[in-house]
């Protein structure tokens, strides 16, 4: 009798394997997401010790154009990050910009006028071009873009320019992938119908696929400036690295990331230099979480209309 | 009649469009490799470099390149592999879950000059492990974390229901059906997820430059014992790597040769990513054999 009982009430090997499981594996989901908040408990504290213990005032950070921390104006360090701000901005703009017409035009092409061309070839061509490590971009935006700016713009060739093409290249797969995606989920019912009424190819395209593609169309764009806006060596190693208010495309600018990796290896941990650079980073983190935003309205709103 | 021609105007811009973008990978590739394979050879691969003088070799940036992705795989595989199990198999769709996936989301978003900046307050900083292997594969680690998720996750999804009633059914515990039947039958899809994964752990630069460091000291190639400075396996010793290696020359401009050494450690760059991409599609198409033929 007491055995029987005691195998009934008793846990057997294979509900404790059970259990000890899915700890286990809810304990690395939780971990993932410890580290999430982590990020931004980091980032936020050290990023808001500029306007705590340092004093300086948001306004003036946000709108200042003067970036030179070692400096002090009426007791206030100059830490006004506005022209990263801007040169950030620009050339996540202008790169995405530019490399929209190429990413639908491909797209297209991948997925309305040559699918089997597009898989065969244009599909490992968009793999490739991600795998690329941005370093080399870096590099061969070093060598080739720059000297090609300045031989015809003259000057140094570093420049919003010059990071803007090598953000081209960069962003160009990301935002055709995922038009790609968008184009697909149009219904094949569409693209009949519309062709059933007589219309050219290019009019189903322009007309019904394009416009019922349009969120998905958006969100890859929002993808494409997210990964713009958040690339650092290679922009850093072709923008030219001087902090002021950009007032030429060909000219020396920098961005957020660019001051970001050159700067914090040389200050001081807890110093004025160092916790502006930390704000910066800030900026960044919240910018990331403003495109993050941006896409799930997108991708509500597309809910919507269907 | 307007409407055919501006039909094969559309047309022909679009071949052009797509024939530019190709140009553009024929002539990124091309430029590397052409400056890039003739600095290749033995010696270029092993010798380690030179900061001041010409003819220095990326031996010691290679190795830590491997080491480092070889350690990142390591911790990251089985947090992910954990994650994502239960992730497909035991959360239940709701409030929680969904913000557990925007968080993994906001995290795979992040840039990763970002993930490299956390990575040197919590490592470096605050968990005292100064400039070392260890902290860039944990910083590596956050960074590589939420698309290895999402990929196994993927190829966990992609293993029909009736595998895992089949498991049920059978008697044993969800736990067991996960590992012992669905995992199995996930494996290649996850080892192709992994693969890819791999290559841009191998080119990451951003997150490594305050994490694992910018200097190479040098190994001793004959010590192996992990617990010695000079040994090559030694964790806690600063470690840069190939990419973060071309984005310090470059951005320096002190090695004379600098432009030479970058080409061909770009290269070499290049057709490690270019291996892994093959490796996944050669396992992609394992996969795909095995599911049709069912041997």
């Amino acid at each position: 009798m007491d055995k029987i009982r005691e195998s009934i009430l008793t846990k057997s090997h294979a509900s404790k394997l059970e259990r000890r499981g899915k700890i286990i594996s809810f304990m690395c989901l939780g971990g993932i997401c410890l580290i999430v908040l982590a990020i931004f408990i980091f980032i936020a504290y050290r990023g808001l010790a500029t306007f705590t213990s340092d004093h300086v005032s948001i306004f003036k950070f946000l709108g200042g154009t003067k970036w030179n921390p070692e400096v002090t104006e009426n007791g206030h360090p100059l830490v006004g990050a506005l022209p990263m701000i801007t040169g950030s901005f620009l050339i996540t703009i202008l790169a995405t910009l530019l490399a929209l017409p190429f990413a639908i035009g491909t797209a297209l092409m991948m997925t309305d006028i040559t699918p089997k061309m597009g898989t065969r070839i244009l599909q490992p061509v968009l793999e490739l071009l991600v795998g690329i490590p941005s370093v080399v971009y870096g590099f061969v935006g070093l060598t080739v873009v720059v000297p090609f700016m300045r031989s015809i713009f003259g000057g140094s060739g570093f420049g919003i320019l010059a990071g803007t093409f090598v953000l081209f290249v960069m962003v160009l797969p990301t935002i055709t992938s995922m038009t790609v995606d968008a184009l697909k989920s149009v219904p094949k019912d569409y693209r009949s119908a519309s062709l059933a009424l007589g219309a050219t190819r290019w009019q189903t395209i322009y007309k019904v696929v394009l416009r019922t593609a349009t969120p998905g169309i958006l969100t890859a764009i929002v993808f494409g400036m997210a990964r713009a806006f958040g690339e650092a060596l290679a922009v850093q190693m072709v923008v030219g690295n001087a902090a002021l208010m950009p007032t030429s495309l060909v000219a020396p600018a920098s961005t957020l990331t660019s001051v970001l990796t050159t700067g914090i290896g040389n200050t001081v941990l807890g110093t004025v230099q160092n916790d502006a650079l930390w704000s910066l980073a800030l900026i960044l983190l919240l910018m990331s979480l403003a495109f993050n935003l941006a896409i799930h309205l997108i991708a509500k709103r597309g809910e919507l209309k269907r | 009649m307007n409407a055919k021609r501006y039909d094969k105007l559309a047309t022909g811009l679009l071949y052009t469009i797509a024939g530019i973008v190709v140009l553009i990978l024929l002539l990124l590739l091309g430029f590397i490799i052409i400056r890039g394979l003739p600095q290749l050879s033995w010696s270029f691969l092993t010798t380690p470099s030179r900061a001041f003088t010409a003819g220095g070799g990326i031996g010691i940036q290679l190795f830590n390149s491997i080491y480092l992705l070889i350690l990142t795989m390591l911790i990251s595989m089985p947090i992910a592999l954990g994650a994502s199990i239960y992730l497909n198999e035991y959360a239940k769709p709701g409030k929680v879950t969904s913000i557990i996936r925007t968080m993994i989301e906001i995290l795979s978003s992040l840039p990763s000059v970002v993930v490299g900046l956390f990575g040197f307050l919590l490592f470096v900083v605050q968990f005292g492990l100064s400039f070392s292997i260890l902290s860039g594969a944990l910083a590596l680690t956050v960074f590589n974390l939420p698309l290895l998720t999402r990929s196994i996750e993927d190829a966990l999804k992609s293993i029909s229901n009736d595998q895992r009633n089949g498991g049920l059914a059978l008697g044993i515990s969800k736990w067991e059906t996960v590992t012992k039947i669905i995992l199995p039958a996930a494996v290649p899809s996850i080892v192709s997820g992994l693969i890819l994964s791999a290559g841009r752990v191998f080119g990451e630069a951003a997150a490594l430059i305050y994490t694992a460091g910018q200097s190479a000291p040098a190994l001793n190639f004959a010590n192996w014992n992990p617990f010695d400075i000079d040994s090559p396996l030694n964790p806690m010793r600063p470690a840069e790597t190939l990419a973060v290696h071309i984005w310090k020359i470059n951005s320096e401009g002190i090695m004379p040769d600098s432009s030479a050494v970058s080409a061909g450690a770009a290269a070499v760059l290049i057709i490690v990513v270019l291996i892994f991409n093959l490796l996944a599609r050669w396992i992609g198409r394992l996969l795909f054999k095995r599911l049709t033929a069912g041997s």
